[in-house]
């Protein structure tokens, strides 16, 4: 799975989450989930157990903290998706 | 003078009715909220039928986002938002969006417990080593201020949030402390109210104290019997019923509705002391309760013009309408018209005195007093004690200025509000 493909399924992922339409429509790697997305902190713990599901993967504690924008989101399921 | 406390806003959610219009249409013409229950019935409850708002998927959607309905399991919620929001648009108040709390709007909406399914929900997956994945509303869904703190968010409400527990007499209890808040100048409204889980869960235990109704699974609108000679346990039920109570200066600025006045009340406790227990009243407190309510409304107990009891349809029917006779000294022909609403909706227990307190409300609203479904056979206990016409068994128009509205629960605690027709 490429970047972009990550990249669109994440997006799908997050869509219930978000209260900010446009900054969801424009969302980029640099999307932060808090200040850009409008998104409650609570809910990132829903996001990752919705990752987990999607991507088939376990996410720690260690890096659900660094969890913060796309692009680190991205990161760590290339990370988890590589080892496999 | 102190302040003058009025109710401004009605909502309910109770098993025969979830609005006020359907409730208030059920209540007039004695519907019955009361149906078979498969899941009690594949549980083997001795008691197989309940009373259940029936609260559809659109009717969610309009009270809920998509969002917080994402594994929300938690019917007590469910039915507190739904009643407490209608109460608070029937009072004419706005759902804004503001960016500042509401100071002056606070929500007293009590509960006997929350969320009871999601917590059960949760308990699997906690045993199953699942605990860090239960998700983000465990903790909101079953606390037991779930329910004020759903609302307190929808309405932007930035006074006193919370949620009160005293068993059955909890909505009756969330009303006088609105009315003593309101009363103290510390708040301009509060949405009172409360909330009862539906299931197996929360009436379980009630089935293993054998107390509730179970000769009627086959005839379930016949099984809530208040008053009643053949009445053997009550029906347990569920729902939420929810009052705007606010300061009259503010609700006349607003030219609010006024559906009536809050004269007066009492809340306390039998200490489980005398033939007070745990699970029954003390009757020198049930009386202390009612003539305290009603000396501190500052009127005489013979302007009372109807009551509506707590009678659940046990054995302690008799007993109530004896404390009844005794608190206001009137008996026979003198006795106050007498009802209970458990005979359609069943015992709605944490929801029970918020629900029947709209009910009461409505009456005074309207001028009526509804009828005593199921009372054919009027206990010869209370008949040997009062007029049986006073336990009318249909829906009759008159015109009650003042009615005393009563709730006793578990942990021998009492509460007694006196409702008046709102006059200028």
């Amino acid at each position: 799975m490429n970047k972009e493909e990550i990249i669109a399924k994440l997006k799908l992922i997050i869509k219930p989450y978000t209260t900010n339409t446009e900054a969801y429509d424009n969302l980029t790697e640099d999307t932060d989930f808090i200040n850009d997305l409008s998104i409650n902190s609570a809910n990132l713990v829903d996001i990752i157990l919705d990752i987990e599901e999607a991507f088939d993967v376990v996410i720690d504690n260690t890096d659900m903290e660094r969890m913060l924008d796309v692009k680190t989101a991205v990161e760590i399921i290339e990370t988890k998706l590589a080892q496999k | 003078m102190s302040k003058r406390v009025v109710i401004t806003g009605l909502g309910v959610a109770a098993p025969n009715g979830v609005g006020i219009a359907a409730f208030n249409h059920a209540i007039k013409n004695g519907i019955s909220g009361i149906r078979h229950d498969e899941q009690l019935q594949e549980l083997q409850f001795s008691c197989q039928i309940a009373g259940k708002p029936q609260i559809s998927e659109e009717l969610k959607a309009q009270y809920f986002t998509e969002l917080e309905l994402r594994g929300f399991n938690s019917t007590g919620i469910l039915y507190g938002v739904i009643a407490g929001m209608e109460a608070w648009k029937n009072a004419g108040l706005p759902i804004e969006t503001n960016d500042k709390p509401d100071w002056d709007s606070g929500t007293i909406f009590g509960s006997g417990t929350s969320g009871i399914d999601k917590f059960r929900e949760s308990i699997y997956k906690i045993d199953e080593l699942q605990t860090r994945r239960l998700g983000s509303t465990v903790v909101a869904q079953t606390m037991n201020s779930g329910v004020s703190a759903y609302l307190g968010g929808k309405l932007g409400l930035g006074n006193q949030v919370t949620t009160n527990s005293s068993a059955c007499t909890t909505g009756t209890e969330a009303i006088m402390m609105a009315y003593d808040r309101i009363q103290a100048g510390q708040a301009k409204r509060i949405l009172a109210g409360s909330t009862g889980d539906s299931g197996p869960y929360i009436w379980a235990g009630f089935d293993a104290l054998r107390v509730c109704s179970s000769k009627y699974n086959d005839n379930p609108e016949l099984g809530s019997r208040p008053m009643s000679a053949s009445a053997a346990g009550f029906v347990p039920g569920s729902g939420a019923g929810a009052l705007v109570i606010e300061d009259l200066k503010s609700a006349l600025e607003r030219g609010a509705t006024i559906y009536a006045e809050i004269l007066g009340g009492n809340v306390n406790s039998g200490g489980q002391r005398g033939n007070g227990s745990m699970t029954a009243p003390n009757s020198t407190a049930v009386q202390r309760c009612i003539t305290n309510a009603i000396s501190n409304s500052g009127i005489s107990a013979d302007q009372i013009d109807a009551i509506n009891g707590h009678l659940t349809a046990t054995t302690k029917d008799s007993l109530e309408i004896e404390n009844w006779t005794k608190a206001l000294n009137r008996r026979g022909n003198n006795f106050p018209y007498i009802n209970s609403l458990k005979n359609m909706t069943g015992h709605c227990l944490s929801a029970a005195g918020s629900i029947e307190s709209v009910a009461t409300v409505l009456q005074l609203h309207e001028g009526f007093i509804f009828g005593n479904t199921n009372c054919e056979d009027l206990h010869p206990e209370i008949s040997a004690l009062i007029n049986p016409l006073k336990v009318p068994l249909k829906t009759i128009d008159s015109n009650p200025i003042i009615i005393a509205k009563a709730s006793f629960g578990f942990g021998d605690v009492n509460a007694c509000i006196i409702f008046k027709k709102f006059q200028k």
